[in-house]
């Protein structure tokens, strides 16, 4: 069973000048055990998509779809019928998570308050808490520390334990690692799985603009443009044959170490994503597609390509050329 | 059929107007300045006349009834609302400005004049006012509403200092004034042309906070017998009418309308804050 | 042009600044004429601090920096706006670097007002257009804006067009990629390699971030809590790389085509304690108490040519350890 269907979501913010269309139409699905990994640029929905599954507030506007959680429907849309869901059954570590911490209190008590809010006492849990605190390496001592005498690194260890310690089926993290100093990434990251490892959690949503961080841990990579899916797989076909044109801009425009300007000039991708108060008709990426012809005009569907569960949003690739 | 997205000219102004709390407030404010304004004139009274019997209560002649000497309440209430404003804003006023001076120049050198101009102002916020006033009052002979301004904003400025170097100190870490620096401006004009006007909408509302601050501050004063030697004013009404006996007496119409007048006011100034707060800070704004 | 000798920041903190923190320390390089060097380092290396100690925005505590051979903490008045001129910087967040009531173009005027006062209006407009088109922006497009109607990319670009004004021949810029977006990044990058290579700039290159460092870069120069661990040419320290730290840094680097090795790393419990010894000490997978690392702190010696490290044992480096591009490393450097 997936841990996770979506099928046509749409959630727009309210602004003075209309409603952004920032999820426009998401359908996927995360199996048990998945990492799966959102990534795009800014803007492109995916904060959107990961904060409309856990805490819907205005200026978030729901506005279609279904959401089902081990099978059982997630009423998004209902921020109090969502309170039973949330921490317990589907988690979310927000972006700048670690500065989100209460400065006047000690990090035993910030754990005691959240247990508390679901009716569960810390001593229930400290022998799970002390063995979670072994497991991502901070010594016990940090439960009598207040979060400003931590480093930026363990705060966000900190907040990981946190959003996990009631073993949420689903674990969104939005942008986790994006803060931290290029080695503490790494054991961030590491930890997400060493999560899913030990069963803590069944499945992971990771959003990060970073696709080589999405290498290293994600078994199936989400690739999101201007509030629609481009193009989904599993990571290694995803890196090695990226079918959907913005894709294949993305990856070839990043720089890795070994490709220097003098051997090789990369190329980045001309023009600025379509604004998302009157987005254009037919495919978002046409206007800044090499390949965009005729059909683009049209909005092409986010199909299934084969059995391996490869998808799609191309006409390239599913429609006909001329 | 697809809704056009609203075209909107100026946000700043499309906000301010929507905001209840400021159109309610300015509307209050600008009621009481009317009134100030226009009062005298629709009364035939003098503010210490003899006019009427004593202690008449509010009928068709006095608005307001009168007072236990037979003059007009609600001649001396629409006299009395000058002196407020005019304290209000010179107190306010100036404090801050002494406040903004002093906050800014700590913030911006920071170093040592930082920490002298941080003793001075924490000297200045523990000193009991209300004693220092005692003996200033032994040593002039007769006060007026001016001095009673200067006295407030004088001592009313600490805390607007501490906010303000706050604030300038925020702003200075900001890149722009780093751009500024290598650009090759001088301090000075990095203040006057980058810093300020930034703080434009942040010293508003440090001003309204201090004219509501001024008002209450002098109604007091005045209230407890500290008040100017001559004139009129909505505190120096309390005084008297307490003085007179007018609460055991039951005068309500004499000590009620200045009362009420101050609280109505310095609340809609409140009140015009936070909302002024909501249209300067986007994120506070209500859909 | 640029050269950095024995330059230490020391910030004093505490109630009469008690205790001293060391920002920078004992830190020398140059930078020469028409060279990208890269200035790689972590949060509180103390990379951003000697970017703005170049830029004569933060005061240094000892040491000297000079630009063509003058010592830039005399120049004052006249002579330190003479040096605007030829040094500039960009920083990190464009949407901080500007103020945001005001128009974007506004920095524009302010230099005009600053160095060119009577340049003539249409031949001004003319410059504009020019390094406008050089940093790749169609002038219609971002004049008369204000900053927010504007994005990241542009932004930055706006700034390095505002350098440019100038004909400067050095640019400081501190982490000037990473608040942009990924497609944006790349473009950014290339004008800088381009500024370098047709107007011979030099640049100082201030990241985190290795796979742009390499991309763009002549030189690097690894910062760890405000001393130099290792420098020299790009290819040289990120194929063999002979410090510690820098072989952390390498390995921890997010890639497209390796995964991640299974190197330990050990993770930072706190902030230790400054010792006289090496500041990598309490996390250094070489290190040994009681030897000379935690006692002495080690000097930058030239390992090879063009190829500086700081540290007292990188001579014995395991022979397996897979370096930047691959391939295992060879024997130990005898």
């Amino acid at each position: 069973m997936n841990i996770l269907e979506v099928r046509d979501l749409r959630v727009y913010y309210q602004t003075i000048k209309g409603e952004v269309k920032a999820l426009d139409g998401a359908t996927f699905s995360v199996a048990e055990g998945e990492i799966m990994g959102l990534a795009g640029e800014s803007g492109c929905g995916k904060s959107t998509l990961g904060r409309s599954l856990v805490l819907l507030k205005p200026p978030m506007k729901y506005v279609d779809g279904k959401v089902f959680l081990e099978g059982e429907p997630l009423p998004i849309w209902d921020r109090e019928k969502m309170n039973a869901f949330r921490f317990a059954k589907v988690s979310l570590i927000p972006q700048y998570a670690m500065n989100a911490l209460n400065p006047t209190k000690k990090i035993k008590r910030i754990f005691a308050d959240i247990l508390a809010s679901r009716g569960i006492r810390l001593k229930q849990v400290l022998s799970e808490l002390n063995w979670r605190f072994e497991l991502v390496e901070l010594p016990l001592e940090v439960l009598k520390m207040y979060p400003i005498e931590l480093s930026g690194g363990m705060k966000q260890r900190v907040v990981m334990v946190l959003s996990t310690l009631l073993n949420p089926s689903l674990l969104i993290a939005d942008e986790v690692t994006s803060a931290l100093d290029v080695s503490t990434q790494k054991a961030v990251a590491k930890m997400l799985v060493e999560f899913r490892d030990q069963r803590f959690v069944k499945a992971l949503i990771v959003i990060t603009h970073d696709i080589s961080l999405l290498y290293q841990i994600a078994d199936t990579i989400l690739v999101m443009y201007a509030g629609k899916f481009a193009e989904k797989g599993g990571t290694e076909e995803i890196i090695s044959d990226p079918k959907h044109p913005y894709t294949r801009l993305l990856i070839s425009s990043l720089p890795k170490i070994g490709v220097r300007y003098m051997e090789t000039k990369l190329r980045g991708i001309p023009g600025h994503p379509p604004s998302l108060l009157e987005p254009p008709g037919g495919c978002r990426f046409r206007e800044r597609c090499p390949e965009a012809f005729e059909k683009c005009g049209e909005e092409p569907p986010f199909i299934t390509l084969d059995s391996t569960g490869r998808q799609v949003a191309c006409w390239l690739i599913t429609g006909n050329h001329d | 059929m697809k809704k056009k997205p609203r075209k909107v000219k100026h946000e700043f102004l499309y906000f301010a107007w929507r905001n209840w709390k400021l159109r309610l407030g300015l509307l209050v404010v600008f009621f009481f300045v009317l009134l100030a304004i226009v009062g005298p004139h629709l009364t035939p009274y003098e503010p210490w006349a003899y006019v009427g019997p004593s202690a008449r209560p509010p009928c068709k002649e006095f608005w307001f009834g009168t007072t236990m000497f037979g003059q007009d309440v609600f001649t001396q209430f629409v006299h009395g609302l000058y002196p407020v404003f005019l304290v209000g804003v010179l107190g306010g006023g100036l404090a801050t400005v002494i406040g903004t001076l002093i906050g800014f120049t700590a913030g911006y050198r920071g170093g040592w004049v930082d920490e002298i101009l941080n003793t001075f102002t924490n000297v200045v916020l523990v000193i009991p006012t209300l004693a220092l006033l005692l003996i200033l009052a032994a040593y002039l002979g007769v006060r007026s509403f001016f001095i009673q301004a200067v006295f407030i904003g004088c001592t009313a400025w600490p805390w607007t200092a501490r906010a303000v170097r706050a604030q300038t100190l925020s702003l200075k870490a900001r890149e722009f004034v780093d751009l500024a620096k290598i650009s090759g401006m001088r301090p000075a004009k990095i203040v006057l042309t980058e810093i300020a006007p930034n703080m434009l909408s942040y010293l508003v509302m440090v001003f309204i906070l201090q004219f509501g601050g001024a008002i209450l501050n002098a109604a007091t004063l005045d209230f407890i017998g500290l008040g100017p030697t001559r004139g009129i004013s909505l505190g120096l009404m309390m005084q008297i009418a307490l003085l007179w006996g007018a609460l055991p007496l039951g005068m309500w119409w004499w000590f009620v309308p200045p009362g009420l007048a101050i609280a109505l006011l310095v609340g809609a100034l409140y009140i015009t804050n936070v909302g002024l707060d909501e249209v300067f800070n986007p994120k506070l704004r209500e859909m | 042009m640029i050269e950095l000798e024995h330059v230490t920041k020391i910030y004093r903190l505490g109630t009469f600044g008690r205790r001293a923190l060391r920002a920078v320390d004992d830190v020398s390089f140059r930078v020469a004429q028409g060279r990208v060097v890269s200035l790689i380092g972590e949060s509180g290396s103390g990379k951003t601090t000697i970017g703005k100690m170049i830029l004569r925005l933060i005061p240094l505590t000892s040491g000297r920096i000079l630009f063509e051979g003058n010592d830039i903490s005399a120049l004052s008045g006249r002579a330190l706006k003479d040096y605007y001129r030829k040094v500039q910087g960009v920083f990190q967040d464009p949407f901080s670097s500007y103020n945001p009531i005001f128009k974007a173009d506004r920095i524009f005027r302010i230099l005009k007002t600053e160095f060119f006062p009577t340049v003539g209006p249409q031949q001004w407009d003319k410059r504009i257009r020019e390094v406008l088109s050089t940093v790749g922006l169609v002038p219609e497009e971002v004049l008369g804006k204000y900053p927010h109607q504007l994005s990241g990319g542009q932004l930055q670009r706006f700034l390095i067009a505002r350098a440019l004004l100038l004909d400067i021949q050095f640019l400081v810029a501190d982490e000037i990629i990473s608040m942009l977006d990924a497609s944006t990044r790349i473009d950014v990058l290339n004008l800088l390699a381009e500024l370098r290579n047709n107007r011979g700039l030099s640049i100082l290159f201030i990241t985190h971030d290795l796979s742009l460092a390499h991309y763009l870069s002549d030189e690097a120069i690894i910062l760890y809590r405000g001393s130099i661990m290792e420098s020299g040419d790009i290819e040289k320290v990120f194929q063999r790389p002979l410090h510690p730290y820098t072989q952390i840094l390498l390995s921890s680097v997010p890639r497209l085509d390796q995964k991640w090795e299974e190197t330990e790393i050990r993770l930072k419990v706190q902030e230790g304690k400054r010792t006289a010894g090496c500041p990598y000490y309490d996390r250094c997978y070489l290190a040994e108490k009681g030897k000379i690392c935690a006692d002495l702190k080690p000097q930058l010696v030239e390992a090879e040519e063009q190829h500086f490290v700081a540290c007292h044992r990188f001579r014995e480096i395991p022979k397996e350890v897979k370096h930047a591009a691959g391939q295992t490393r060879g024997t130990s450097l005898a």
